[in-house]
């Protein structure tokens, strides 16, 4: 399996992830941000599953909270769970079809999201905005194309690999 | 959905994902705890700041580039008439600035006609606020400035309008800087037309500040302007903090609550500066505690101050 994942693909969706949390984008956009670091964290659970996948997304995630300034551990704990949930009922979504699995992205996502309030407010932050409570809706109408264009790099790859 | 229909997985398979996650769980869980009590964290968050600067300057990248684009490829007219605009305003500024020193020349005779200490100076270093957009929860900014640059942790933050919040963590080429306007940041104030002493405390909206739990006696109302009174010693004193928008009965009827516009340009602006952070001058501002001993020799002028505090305590005693 791990053959047919290139390092830079994996790699590259995972800092374009990090780059993507903190690039200034126009205002009606930057609420409704999509939380791609974690949409790129499911997509590599669910295509090559592995031994340290939760280790590398718990260290993925502290390099996110630093990155957007956010409690140190939070996002680590978020896309460890995230990507524990993704492996636990992996044999599920892989077969699912498109709009079903981004459905089950859409349930992840707002699993993270009652996750991130809770942390947020145990430590004293406010209830989240009307942009924040929307992002599971963004990451499910986000999901079929990321997992496209996922595909499709990874596939290219492969057939490149193949080919020669 | 989730839990629905899924066969139970086997023992060994279970464990081997369960007992990971418990790690990572608790790892965080230290973490956390760990940052928010402000134990550990700023030289790990520095550490690994160091490690992931390279990822802010790339986010920057676009619209830096989209502003340069926009400057190469506007037309020369533009420019010119921008260029008279701004030569109109630098004369303009020019005639205060000299006005303010002839001014400040005076102060500065009358200082030592009572016998003070005469300086008051502002050393500032100019910093760029990197263009990220951090956590919508919280108001901070990214500087461009670190250590390696003289940036200290606790350094105040303003710009040409006023205070604009505290540098908080440091690393080697950059610095992260709390807002005033954030949730967690209080800043201790003093009305400029009476004197009386407060606090002001940040919403997590960009444009507004709380001054909660001010005495209804006090004297206070729409339009006082608001300074840094220098008090606990963070922040040098005098610096515009904002002007009251709104006083009113807080929710226990006991104390008024003011709501303040800050002076700064919070949302607005790339370039800040940072105050370095000298001796602070106890003569600007509020009057000395009595119980406050100065290293200096100088200090006498602090106990006969301290007789005559401006009309109300910072706490109330209502």
């Amino acid at each position: 399996m791990n053959r047919d994942t290139p390092v830079w693909l994996r790699l590259g969706s995972l800092v374009f992830g990090l780059l993507f949390l903190v690039l200034p984008l126009p205002t009606p956009f930057d609420t409704l941000r999509p939380h791609l670091l974690a949409l790129a964290l499911i997509y590599w659970a669910l295509e090559s599953p592995g031994r340290g996948g939760m280790a590398l997304a718990w260290v993925v995630g502290l390099l996110a909270d630093v990155v957007a300034g956010t409690l140190l551990g939070e996002q680590a704990l978020r896309m460890a769970v995230l990507v524990f949930l993704v492996q636990r009922f992996r044999a599920q979504l892989r077969f699912f079809p498109l709009w079903q699995q981004s459905a089950a992205v859409g349930l992840l996502l707002l699993n993270d999201l009652a996750l991130m309030t809770s942390i947020r407010l145990i430590a004293g932050a406010g209830l989240p905005g009307w942009g924040q409570a929307l992002a599971p809706l963004v990451g499910l109408a986000m999901w079929p194309w990321w997992f496209l264009l996922l595909d499709a790099l990874r596939l290219r790859h492969r057939e490149r690999a193949g080919g020669r | 959905m989730i839990h629905s229909g899924s066969p139970a997985p086997k023992l060994s398979e279970a464990a081997a994902g369960t007992l990971p996650l418990l790690a990572c769980i608790t790892l965080s869980a230290v973490l956390m705890v760990a940052d928010h009590r402000g134990d550990l964290s700023p030289k790990l968050r520095g550490a690994i700041s160091t490690a992931v600067e390279p990822i802010w300057r790339f986010a920057a990248l676009p619209a830096a580039l989209w502003r340069w684009a926009d400057t190469a490829l506007s037309r020369q007219q533009v420019l010119a008439e921008e260029t008279v605009e701004l030569r109109r305003e630098l004369q303009l500024r020019d005639a205060q600035l000299a006005r303010l020193e002839a001014v400040a020349r005076e102060n500065q005779r009358l200082r030592a006609l009572l016998g003070g200490k005469a300086d008051f100076r502002l050393a500032v270093q100019m910093a760029g606020i990197v263009d990220v957009d951090l956590d919508p929860w919280r108001q901070r900014v990214r500087l461009d400035r670190g250590s390696a640059e003289g940036v200290e942790v606790g350094q105040a933050v303003i710009d040409a309008g006023g205070m604009l919040g505290q540098v908080v963590q440091v690393s080697e080429h950059g610095a992260t800087a709390l807002l005033l306007t954030d949730a967690s940041h209080s800043v201790p104030v003093q009305v400029v037309r009476t004197g009386l002493r407060l606090v002001a405390v940040g919403t997590g909206k960009s444009d507004s500040l709380r001054v909660p739990n001010i005495p209804q006696s006090a004297d206070i109302r729409e339009g006082d302007l608001l300074v840094t009174s220098g008090i606990g010693g963070r922040f040098p004193a005098g610096f515009a903090v904002g002007t009251v928008r709104a006083v009113g009965a807080d929710d226990t009827r006991l104390f008024l609550v003011a709501d303040v516009t800050p002076a700064a340009q919070l949302d607005r602006g790339l370039e800040v500066l940072l105050v370095m952070r000298g001796d602070i001058d106890v003569e600007i501002g509020p009057p000395i505690p009595p119980g406050y001993v100065d290293p200096a020799p100088a200090a006498e002028a602090g106990p006969g101050e301290a007789a005559a505090p401006p009309p109300t305590a910072a706490e109330p005693a209502e």
